[in-house]
């Protein structure tokens, strides 16, 4: 009997999702008809751009498609794939949600490009940028949380990173120097939380809030005091390395095989702590003890100890990420220039569900969201830049309301350890 | 008789435990401070500065110089001209218009606190209060004062309720982390106050800031020009106690606690997780709306970008330091309000800038929530720690 109401219940819930995901779509295609379908004037052609200017032997035609057919063409993907929802319904809603967000973002680009010539290669390539930093910050927030830590001081290691790179950059004109402090100052910074919230147990939360007002604060501090003229400021970036052959692949290229050195040790940490955390004993350790700390206790692991480390290796790698704000991007500290960028980090370790790949593969998508942004500016598409800039910050929200698939957090997440 | 007495003795025990626990209450957090303090004054002095000239400049920033206070009291009853006099009380009563919104978003995080909610978004509902509350205040014109103000101040908590009720609703709805969204909803209110002051609410086309608020609408000031002191002091003040009263006199205000406290326990006592949450992110941001509000009413009379310096931010500092109590909240937010106005001073007195008093204020933070440090570095064995939850992993 109550088996039977269960699945009644259960049944009438896979409707009303089924439902509610079909009417999304065909609101979209709907709003994405009346935005841009009709602001599309007939024969108008949108240009997207595939090469990066003069860097490649091999030069590949770019891609040019009637505006207003292209929209309607995204329209129809998106109401047929509603209609079918609605009707049969599917049953991946990685799938549907991948349908919005393709359908959406090319009918919006065609738009925004019409009559004007949009570089997709060169968009593609800031958004791998531009998610590097937060990319760092996921994986800092993967890292130490697998280990039952969360550490929301990831703002302020980076931004007291970011400014002992461009000091010792600076004095030494060595940016591998300064990149070294960075991660060593991440990783001290990190071990003080790790102090507090595991000798002291403090709570997390509270420690990491205290680190961000303390880094924000000091680095303000020294700017104000001695970073106003350029002899402490100033250390110049990193090249961008070219991998031979691999650079002149079109399209791929560019966005992938020609970045900084920081780019690349971002895309070798990801595989690196994917293999570490799921393929070896000290990953499996790791996660046993943020899922139940008394378990791996029971079967000698050092519970404290795994979890001093990994926050220690957190905040290294969050220092790294501090490091691109300065001798990885501009070569110089600014203050309070982080600008949220580790907290949007955090975003991605609870969407990218506590893994290396997908805390990256969220990290993308806010990349994306932020280079957009500025290329729409360039665009001067109609909406004021203001809300373009608060994209990224919306895109978390609704992100973090388990809409889009919910996450589950390591089971012992946050809770400090008592033997 | 003898009942008499046994029962006087009873209470006086029970006066001494109140006594000591008072003092126990107080203890750490002024120990706290004082650490903050010294921690600051060694980062002055590795920074090639006076810590003790730095401090005598913020006094004096903070509390005004006693001989300049005697001199103007000497010709106030020399002469009967209060200028002086007036003009001297001035630092001290600029003193407290900073404390100001910090009472105000100090009680939006405490309340937090107390139904274990970390709002970190009291920056970003100060924004939207103040420029609901001037928006008001410009717009409408010819009201008497007895209606444009309240109707100017209601704005401005009614913008802020609605600020921290979109976080509320989203984490007692989808358990989406509050610290995260507050986060998030501070950056939006930042863009978006950016593009009304560019925009919509620019009063002429150089500068991005409102216009003036009306007469009507402002809160009245008690001096002279210079001293811009306020009714706004003393409407935070009776917040401060609407808010213990509603927190420890209500049965609303006990489900709030009881949520905070243990909210499995609350929810088998029939007492609504979702419909308190929410509740309790409102009224932090109504607060918080007031508090900018108030300072858009009583001091500046206009919002322009970058209006807010801080006082959502501090007032992290200032709950925890508090306690999350009312009571407690008013002192730490007095000892803020000193600390930054004094720190103007000191910045131009001794060349030092203001960003240590945001350094003083993470140490303070981390010495409160972290009552062993303190009792191991004062060898203190008495010091009862408190289990307070403040706060829980990932939406939960």
């Amino acid at each position: 009997m109550s088996n039977t109401n269960v699945q009644v219940t259960n049944l009438a819930l896979e409707k009303r999702k089924r439902v509610s995901y079909g009417m999304t779509l065909l609101i979209v295609g709907v709003l994405m008809y009346l935005f841009f379908g009709l602001n599309t004037q007939a024969g108008v052609q949108t240009t997207f751009g595939l090469n990066v200017a003069g860097t490649q032997a091999i030069v590949i035609p770019d891609l040019i498609v009637p505006a207003q057919t292209t929209i309607y063409l995204m329209v129809a993907i998106i109401v047929f794939a509603g209609a079918y929802q609605l009707a049969r319904g599917v049953k991946s809603t990685g799938l549907l949600i991948g349908i919005i967000a393709f359908t959406f973002v090319t009918a919006f680009l065609t738009w925004a490009a019409q009559d004007k010539s949009f570089n997709l290669t060169g968009m593609l390539s800031s958004s791998l940028v531009r998610a590097t930093p937060i990319a760092l910050a996921a994986l800092c927030g993967v890292i130490s949380e697998r280990a039952a830590v969360i550490n929301i001081g990831v703002e302020g290691i980076m931004l007291m990173s970011a400014q002992i790179a461009v000091v010792t950059a600076s004095i030494t004109q060595n940016l591998y120097i300064g990149l070294i402090a960075a991660i060593l100052v991440g990783g001290l910074v990190a071990a003080f939380h790790a102090f507090l919230v595991i000798r002291f147990k403090v709570d997390q939360v509270v420690s990491g809030v205290a680190i961000n007002i303390i880094g924000a604060g000091l680095t303000s501090f020294l700017s104000a005091k001695y970073l106003q003229s350029d002899t402490l400021n100033n250390s110049g970036t990193f090249p961008i390395i070219s991998i031979p052959i691999l650079s002149e692949i079109p399209v791929l290229g560019p966005t992938l095989f020609a970045n900084n050195i920081i780019v690349y040790l971002m895309l070798v940490l990801v595989v690196l702590m994917h293999i570490t955390l799921f393929y070896t004993p000290w990953g499996l350790r790791t996660r046993a003890v943020g899922e139940h700390p008394k378990a791996a206790d029971t079967l000698g692991v050092n519970v404290y100890l795994m979890r001093y480390v990994n926050v220690i290796i957190g905040g290294m790698i969050a220092g790294l990420g501090g490091a691109y704000f300065t001798i990885g991007s501009v070569g110089r500290f600014d203050e309070l220039m982080t600008s949220g960028k580790g907290f949007i980090g955090l975003a991605a370790t609870i969407f990218g569900k506590w893994t290396p790949i997908g805390a990256f593969a969220s990290s993308l998508i806010f990349g994306f969201a932020d280079s957009l942004q500025v290329k729409l500016q360039i665009l001067r598409v109609p909406i004021p830049s203001e809300f373009l800039l608060m994209a990224p910050y919306i895109v978390t929200m609704i992100i973090l309301t388990g809409v889009v698939g919910r996450a589950i957090p390591p089971a012992a997440d946050g809770q400090p350890y008592e033997k | 008789m003898s009942e008499k007495a046994s029962k006087e003795k009873k209470e006086q025990t029970e006066k001494q435990k109140e006594q000591s626990s008072l003092r126990q209450a107080l203890l750490v957090p002024v120990l706290a401070v004082l650490s903050g303090l010294i921690l600051g004054g060694v980062v002055m002095a590795l920074s090639g500065s006076n810590p003790f000239q730095a401090y005598a400049a913020l006094f004096a920033g903070s509390f005004g110089s006693p001989s300049v206070i005697i001199a103007g009291m000497q010709t106030y009853f020399a002469t009967g001209d209060n200028n002086a006099l007036v003009r001297s009380l001035y630092p001290f009563t600029e003193s407290l218009v900073t404390a100001t919104p910090y009472i105000f978003t100090g009680l939006a995080v405490a309340i937090g606190f107390r139904a274990g909610l970390f709002n970190i978004g009291a920056e970003g509902q100060v924004f939207i209060g103040a420029l609901c509350s001037a928006f008001i205040g410009y717009s409408i014109k010819g009201l008497p004062m007895i209606i444009h103000l309240p109707l100017a101040l209601l704005a401005g908590a009614a913008g802020g309720a609605f600020w921290g009720m979109i976080p509320g609703y989203l984490k007692a709805r989808f358990g989406a982390h509050e610290v995260v969204n507050t986060i998030m909803m501070n950056w939006i209110a930042f863009r978006l106050s950016d593009w009304l002051l560019k925009g919509p609410m620019q009063a002429s086309n150089f500068r991005p800031v409102t216009p003036n608020v009306q007469a009507s609408a402002e809160l009245p000031r008690f001096f002279e020009d210079p001293l811009r002191f306020n009714l706004g002091f003393f409407l935070a003040l009776l917040f401060a106690y609407l808010v213990y009263w509603f927190l420890f006199k209500t049965t609303l205000g006990f489900e709030i606690r009881s949520v905070g406290a243990n909210p499995d326990a609350a929810k088998y006592a029939g007492m609504s997780i979702v419909k308190n949450i929410v509740l309790v992110m409102s009224l932090a941001g109504a607060l918080a709306g007031l508090g900018g509000g108030a300072q858009v009413l009583g001091v500046d009379h206009w919002v322009g970008q970058g209006f807010s310096s801080g006082y959502g931010f501090d007032a992290i500092a200032i709950a925890l330091l508090g306690k999350s109590h009312p009571f407690g909240v008013v002192l730490a937010a007095l000892l803020f309000g000193f600390l930054r106005s004094g720190a103007t001073n000191m910045q131009s007195m001794a060349g030092i800038p203001v960003d240590i008093i945001s350094i003083i204020q993470g140490l303070v933070i981390v010495f409160v929530a972290a009552p062993a440090i303190i009792r191991w570095l004062y060898r203190i064995k008495s010091i009862k720690v408190e289990e307070t939850v403040l706060t829980r992993g990932w939406g939960k």
